[in-house]
């Protein structure tokens, strides 16, 4: 199965060279290959399976439970001001 | 040949839960920048979300008071893509099967008929963060606060065929939202945004390619954009160009859009079914329940206001713009049921009017329902005229008193007696001998004159009605 690397790559921000992703479409393409025989199976009238467990979703209620941890959750952030996150610019 | 415009809505609107979709950190608006956030709606890895059952619900109601089915079963998906504000590298929302499907809102159109507008579906998913860029030099500074908030997103079919019609179904989701208050729906907060699909075709041919105008927050500025899109495509079309498929952004300043070609490439989502969450069930008594317990929606209370309390359509759709001053409006006719439309008049002609002024909403009314009422009372018993009653009004603003007070001690009452009357209007006649003279030789236009003069020397206070009486008989002598 053909694929293009080169742009997954892309949509997934992964820097490759031109030799990984000659190595790297093959491989992809024989995984989907194997995906793929799953469409030789009939499955008229089957359900679509919408999760591999025949569970219901369990809900929350609606009350806060998470207190301010700004200071913890931010010790992991490359670069931070005033509380806020700073990042590479993002708009053109 | 003229040109048909085809135009499409997806309104994004904050659920008002006091915890985001899928952890329980506050939704506050306006805390100090990233203090409501977790692991969860951070995009840590190993966190599983896990669903807010009131957002479920209120999606629901809203989903019946847009007459829409409710899919007992329905999915989450993963809508991939990059950006800071979305920590998870993907949005969590309802690709599949959303929780609402097949829905319609009817909307008054210029004609006085109504059309109504299909809506497609209504699916739960959460909001991004937010980014800061302006003034900043090279980077971009992310609040994640809103990241995980919960939202609706309710799109339209592509049933609108002008700015006006698209206003007018914002208008009425807007309103219907408030009312069943599963969103605070502020347009300036971002917690109501429209993207507006728009595109133009020949009457009779398929549609044409469509552009996607983004994150529009006012009502004048989507009107604007649309317009403006639409002028786009015709000359485009005419001069022998072609529409391309894009996302473009209106910038209300300019008053023009521009593609975001950027985004483009970044549409390709790629989504797959949400691992971390099996699927949501609702059960047909939870909706039973919920179509309960709806409250009255603004078309119900309108045809109600007109047919119970008498009021023109006009007046019926003033009163019942929120649930808020309807309910003052109840109220009011509660403490003063002998006139409901003099308690329309008055609240929605002096009340509101004043209020505006102030900057202040019915809620925050100085004058309260029971207060109003009062001052009505002594209308209706001819204590004050309606011209004395809204200096009253503004001395009620103004302090705590109520309308019986203020009467009494400024010494409003409206003069009922026929002698004191007769004393003025003897008075009035002797300081104007020509304009008396006048009206006796036959112009009758000078009763005006004397009308006015006699309320003038009554400081207001004497009672129209009388006057009117007693100068027909005085004058002709």
């Amino acid at each position: 199965m053909d694929i293009d690397v080169k742009k997954v790559a892309m949509l997934a921000r992964i820097r490759l060279t031109d030799s990984e992703a000659d190595e790297l479409g093959p491989q992809l393409g024989s995984i989907l290959g194997y995906i793929e025989k799953l469409s030789e199976v009939n499955t008229d009238g089957v359900m679509p399976t919408a999760h591999p467990h025949d569970a219901a979703m369990p809900l929350r209620a609606n009350i806060v439970t998470n207190s301010n941890r700004r200071e913890a959750l931010q010790a992991v952030a490359p670069n931070v001001l005033s509380g806020l996150y700073v990042v590479p610019k993002v708009i053109e | 040949m003229s040109w048909e415009v085809v135009i499409g809505l997806e309104v994004h609107t904050q659920i008002n839960t006091a915890t985001k979709a899928f952890c329980g950190c506050s939704t506050a608006f306006g805390s100090e920048p990233n203090s409501q956030t977790c692991p969860v709606c951070l995009g840590m890895p190993g966190q599983l979300p896990v669903l807010n059952g009131l957002a479920v619900d209120k999606s629901i109601l809203t989903g019946l008071a847009i007459n829409a089915d409710i899919n007992l079963e329905s999915k989450f998906d993963r809508k991939n893509y990059f950006y800071p504000d979305l920590p998870k590298g993907y949005q969590i929302t309802q690709f599949t099967v959303p929780l609402v499907e097949n829905g319609y809102l009817d909307i008054p159109t210029k004609s006085g008929e109504e059309k109504r507008i299909g809506i497609t579906r209504i699916h739960m998913e959460e909001d991004a963060g937010k980014s800061m860029h302006e003034g900043l030099d090279g980077v971009s500074h992310i609040d994640l606060n809103r990241s995980g908030v919960p939202l609706m997103e309710i799109v339209s079919e592509p049933d609108m065929r002008s700015a006006d019609e698209a206003i007018a179904y914002l208008k009425q989701l807007h309103q219907l939202i408030l009312f069943l208050d599963v969103s605070g729906a502020n347009m300036e907060m971002g917690q109501f945004r429209c993207d507006a699909n728009v595109s133009v075709h020949r009457p009779g041919t398929p549609f044409g390619t469509r552009a996607e105008l983004k994150n529009l927050n006012s009502f004048r500025f989507i009107k604007q954009a649309i317009e403006y899109e639409v002028n786009r495509q015709i000359e485009l079309i005419e001069d022998g160009g072609e529409v391309v498929q894009e996302t473009r952004l209106y910038d209300s300043v300019l008053g023009e859009s521009r593609s975001m070609r950027s985004k483009e490439e970044a549409h390709d989502y790629r989504y797959f079914p949400e691992p971390d969450l099996p699927p949501l069930r609702v059960y047909q008594q939870q909706v039973d329940t919920i179509r309960a317990g709806m409250p009255e929606l603004p078309g119900q209370l309108r045809r109600r206001f007109e047919t119970e309390y008498g009021l023109s359509p006009y007046d019926a759709d003033v009163l019942t713009q929120t649930r808020a001053l309807a309910g003052w409006y109840e109220a009011l006719v509660a403490a003063h049921a002998s006139d409901p439309k003099r308690c329309a008049n008055w609240l929605a002609n002096e009340l509101l009017g004043r209020l505006k002024e102030l900057g202040k909403d019915i809620e925050a009314s100085p004058v309260s329902a029971h207060r109003l009422a009062g001052l009505l009372d002594r209308i209706a018993d001819s204590t004050i005229s309606g011209k004395i009653a809204k200096d009253v009004l503004d001395a009620m603003l103004e302090c705590s008193d109520d309308a019986d007070a203020i009467i009494e001690a400024k010494g409003l009452k409206q003069v009922s007696d026929s002698g004191a009357i007769d004393a003025i209007i003897e008075s009035v006649m002797a300081a104007n001998p020509d304009q008396l003279a006048g009206y006796r030789a036959g112009k009758d236009k000078l009763m005006g004159f004397f009308v006015g003069q006699v309320m003038k020397a009554s400081r207001g206070q004497a009672n129209p009605g009388m006057v009117n009486a007693r100068l027909g008989v005085l004058l002709k002598g």
